[in-house]
């Protein structure tokens, strides 16, 4: 056994995090501040932290992941780390050229209260930022929240340092997708094309973290969002915030700011919740639905209809972020699947509640828990069994111990393809996933039943 | 590569043009073209472990990964954890393939778990202490490990955290060994002071604690293993082949009770000179073991390995028992060299990686007729690329010196020398180096160049300008590098194979370059229209 000391006896634990259902803030600020065009992201911190996110997104994503760091020393972390983020923006702007420098803090910095704006300050003063050039900045505390809140926070500065009260009104959208793979940001402009509706997406990691092999290597890929697209979003129509935590507070900073109005969605995964997105779609962007997107939710419909006994009464527990783990538990439900086990690491009441809320309606019992780990996960598995995981590569331990499928769902997906390429977001992504989780138990039949009930077609 | 290589000099300038005048300085230092040694043998010097200047993007991480994921990493039965936000402790987990063998089902193996406090705001203001010392209790009821490691992360030594005396007072509590790593990341310039720190904890706290005796004539450690990919298991293979006792690897595959009696080998055989030389000068210190630098890298490496273990040792029968192991093992090897280096030969690569692959790595090219343009390390110092004959001229530098530097002297009851001085000495005279490391200039062709911590923009330079056939470095360099179409291998994780450790690996290895530089992928990045642009003309028939 991988897991062999995992018990099935689950105790109190308050002190000890094991293999945990989260990580840190930074990383988060990280990936979000890769979709914005030309944007350098900078970690102010040891660079260590440098080197594990971008060894995290990289492997996450087979794409270079370009990010620098203040290389903090004994030094820096006594007297502030001023001097190295003077220099490490000189440095930047002298062998990269970003348009933007997208600097996030690590727990070293917070700790030590660098003021990273006075610091960003005393470089413009001192001439040390080129003309045109921006440098905007995200305190992305590790010991707070986790990889979406610093994804939340460094969306949120894209608002507070681009965003201008007053922009001339414009019928656009603002979509603010959340912590979801550059293809779901490419679907999700995609629906809205359909649609007819004009949205600018932000930030956006399509064309960034899955470019063309050209034999080039473009340090800036052609994707992301337009740092002149981000001055005015501030005369946008309306946001649609996709996630409570990833993305709802950038929303809110723009409607401070510039009375921007928002609502906030579920990550549009699955059925229901896409048929929410869409619909809210018709009704800001003042549209019909066209008969190209009713079309690919009824080959969606189409499609889970026909392979529905399959789904039917399977036991699933999910583990991941919160946002796209509370639609993917109503498109368990809608699946007549029971979600018995619902987990994220990332704190946040609210999450049980909705999650509570869900299975209560559908009347399906089962455990859900926030802040919690995928070592206490794994004991709720222990304790009641399922047929099917869905969460990240590090979940492959627990289902090759428990003897149960698993599909790849989330961050960080480690050791498969695909998640950068095809979407599980909208009508088309809950098709791919439906897929998934079709072979996932189609898989385990074929292997398993014997000889004699062996199948031709299933 | 490119039909003329430029000049290394020309390399070197356009390298450092684009710098920052300071920042320029300090690279060109940094970028050295290799020469032969001067009289008194002394090659060009580098300027090595120093800060990296922040903003340029740099491969290295830092001291906590240095002494949690590479030293402590491998070892399956000290029970890590980490203290600090949950970050670091995340980002280690499995992520550096260290593979182990438990020697039963329910042996402990606690490899595939990470452990950490998870420290939120109020630890960090009102201290992290009590946490910590809840999490290690926690920890031992659910694992019952024989020993305890705590790793700290940047907070923790800001915020004043004690976790030496949190180690001590568990330790009394629950009455197995616990100890505690000052390895937050600011400390150094990267994972080699992380390197020094675990092997000062090592050292101190476990070492030396158990006194039986392993069975066997041929008693040896092997140092600066961490077995990727089961390098260890291929060299384990090797050497029990050769009737040679493997007391302690530090620390691929190695277990608590492997370290606590490594005082009782007889010799320190060294890998990885950068990460662990300094566990390799203390048990020489302290207990008496001499120690030899080798490397399992390469099948010729390999065998020159072994016959200088047996050399040591002296033994007929062991002398030729691996001989004959070598005999046995070669044919294999040649085999394959043979077939493959008509397609490899003559073909050119870059090593920029780790503390010592950039330069045993550079046996296995050779080895298939590859030749290595540019090398340099990701965190060595200029004894890894000068040899240790500088190490009395390095000048010790601010962040150098607040790695602890341990006072050791002889135990009084557990030193032994292995050797008396007139043995030391006639074996120097057969040519068996004690203490000695050539470095990677030593090995390097004259004009290739020498880089170290090499940076985003130097490499991206260095590919348009040579177009080597294949580039070595790590998972964050690996897709850059294939975006220029450049095949890419990854030497700290082998991208998920090996193992390239001793004679099978190398093998593995040859087969695996063969395979990379002559994949047809690579032939299609150009779509064909670009190449053959006839627009409007219909293809004739042929």
């Amino acid at each position: 056994m991988l897991l062999r000391h995992t018990p099935k006896e689950i105790r109190d634990r308050s002190a000890l995090t094991t293999n945990p259902a989260k990580t840190c803030q930074p990383v988060g600020a990280l990936y979000a501040a890769l979709g914005v065009h030309r944007c350098l992201p900078h970690s102010h911190g040891s660079q260590g932290c440098c080197a594990y996110h971008r060894s995290m997104l990289t492997r996450h994503t087979k794409e270079p992941v370009m990010a620098a760091t203040s290389s903090f020393t004994e030094g820096a972390s006594v007297f502030g780390g001023m001097a190295n983020l003077t220099q490490a923006i000189e440095n930047i702007f002298a062998l990269y050229d970003p348009d933007v420098v997208a600097v996030h803090t690590t727990c070293l910095s917070e700790v030590i209260g660098d003021d990273i704006p006075q610091i960003v300050k005393s470089a413009t003063d001192a001439g040390k930022i080129p003309e045109g050039k921006t440098v905007i900045h995200a305190n992305t505390p590790s010991f707070v929240g986790s990889h979406v809140t610093g994804f939340a926070n460094m969306t949120k500065a894209l608002v507070e340092y681009f965003a201008e009260p007053g922009t001339a009104p414009a019928g656009r959208i603002n979509v603010i997708p959340g912590f979801v793979e550059p293809a779901d940001m490419a679907e999700l402009k995609r629906l809205a094309a359909e649609m007819g509706v004009e949205i600018l997406l932000f930030p956006d990691t399509s064309g960034v973290l899955d470019a063309p092999m050209t034999g080039r290597h473009e340090f800036y890929p052609e994707g992301g969002v337009r740092v002149e697209d981000l001055r005015t979003v501030g005369g946008s129509r309306v946001t649609l915030a996709l996630g409570a935590w990833a993305s709802a507070p950038a929303a809110e900073a723009l409607e401070k700011k510039a009375q921007v109005p928002f609502e906030v969605l579920d990550t549009p995964i699955g059925l229901l919740a896409t048929d929410r997105f869409v619909d809210a779609l018709r009704r800001v962007g003042k549209v019909e639905v066209t008969a190209s997107v009713t079309r690919e939710r009824g080959r969606l419909v189409d499609l889970l209809a026909d392979m529905s006994q399959y789904f039917y009464g399977k036991k699933v527990a999910l583990v991941g972020d919160p946002d796209p783990l509370i639609p993917l538990t109503e498109f368990c439900l809608t699946l007549d699947m029971k979600p018995v086990h619902v987990v994220t690491g990332t704190p946040g009441k609210r999450f049980e509640e909705r999650v509570r809320g869900l299975l209560e309606e559908a009347g399906v019992e089962g455990n859900v828990a926030q802040a919690s780990d995928m070592f206490h996960f794994h004991q709720l598995v222990k304790n009641e069994p399922v047929d099917l995981i869905i969460g990240n590569t590090y979940c492959k331990y627990i289902a090759r111990d428990e003897g149960i499928p698993l599909v790849r769902h989330g961050f960080p997906v480690l050791d498969r393809v695909g998640h950068q390429f095809f979407p599980t977001v909208g009508y088309r992504g809950a098709m791919r996933f439906a897929e998934k989780i079709l072979d996932a138990f189609l898989d385990r039949i074929d292997r398993e039943t014997d000889e004699a009930a062996f199948e031709l077609v299933l | 590569m490119a039909s003329e290589a430029p000049r290394p000099e020309d390399t070197k300038r356009v390298l450092t043009e684009a710098y920052p005048s300071k920042a320029a300085r300090k690279r060109a230092k940094q970028i050295v073209v290799n020469a032969p040694p001067d009289a008194e043998g002394f090659r060009p010097q580098i300027l090595s472990n120093t800060r990296t200047t922040p903003g340029v993007i740099t491969q290295r991480g830092c001291s906590y990964a240095g002494c949690k994921g590479v030293i402590l990493g491998p070892v399956r039965d000290i029970l890590t954890i980490t203290h600090g936000p949950v970050g670091c402790g995340f980002y280690s987990w499995l992520t550096r393939r260290n593979q182990t063998r438990p020697p039963s089902e329910d042996a402990p193996n606690y490899m595939p778990y990470a452990l950490m406090t998870d420290m939120q705001e109020n630890d960090i203001v009102f201290g992290g202490e009590k946490k910590l010392r809840k999490a290690i209790r926690e920890a031992y009821e659910i694992f019952r490990p024989k020993a305890i490691a705590i790793a700290a992360t940047c907070p923790v030594g800001l915020i004043g955290d004690d976790i030496h005396a949190v180690a001590r007072d568990m330790k009394e509590e629950l009455g197995i060994n616990i100890f505690a790593f000052s390895c937050e990341g600011y400390k150094g310039v990267s994972q080699s002071a992380g390197h020094h720190i675990a092997n000062n904890g090592i050292f101190q706290h476990v070492v030396g604690t158990q006194d039986e005796p392993p069975e066997g004539r041929f008693r040896i450690n092997l140092l600066g293993e961490y077995n990727i990919g089961g390098d260890a298991f291929e060299i384990e293979r090797i050497l029990e082949r050769c009737g040679i006792t493997l007391v302690s690897t530090f620390s691929g595959n190695a277990s608590y009770d492997q370290f606590a009696r490594a005082h009782m080998a007889d010799l320190n055989a060294v890998m990885c000179h950068r990460s662990i030389n300094y566990m390799a000068e203390m048990t020489e210190e302290k207990y008496g073991i001499p120690w030899i630098k080798v490397n399992f890298i390469g099948a010729e490496a390999t065998a020159k390995a072994l016959r200088k273990i047996a050399q040591y040792f002296g033994d007929p029968e062991l002398i030729d028992g691996v001989e004959r192991v070598i005999a046995e093992e070669m044919p294999a090897v040649r085999a394959v060299i043979d077939e493959i280096r008509p397609r490899t030969g003559g073909r050119t690569a870059m090593l920029f990686v780790g503390g010592s692959r950039a330069h045993h790595y550079q046996e296995l090219f050779r080895e298939i007729g590859m030749r290595t343009v540019a090398a340099g390390y990701e965190f060595g110092h200029r004894d890894d690329y000068e040899g240790r004959k500088v190490l009395p001229f390095i000048k010790v530098d601010a962040d150098s010196r607040n790695i602890e530097e341990l006072d050791v002297e002889p135990d009084p009851e557990q030193y032994r020398p292995r050797k008396t001085a007139d043995e030391l000495e006639a074996l120097r005279a057969q040519g068996l180096d004690f203490g000695e490391y050539e470095g990677l200039m030593a090995d390097m062709e004259v004009g290739s160049l020498v880089i170290d911590d090499i940076t985003h923009h130097e490499t991206e330079r260095l590919i348009e300008l040579y177009r080597p056939d294949v580039f070595c470095a790590g998972i964050k360099e690996k897709y850059v590098i294939q975006k220029h179409g450049i095949p890419m291998k990854q030497l700290h994780n082998y991208d998920y194979h090996g193992p390239y450790a001793g004679f099978r690996g190398a093998i593995r290895f040859y087969r695996e370059i063969d395979r990379m530089v002559n994949t047809r992928i690579w032939r299609h990045v150009t779509p064909p229209w670009a190449e053959k642009p006839q627009p409007g003309v219909l293809r004739q028939a042929s």
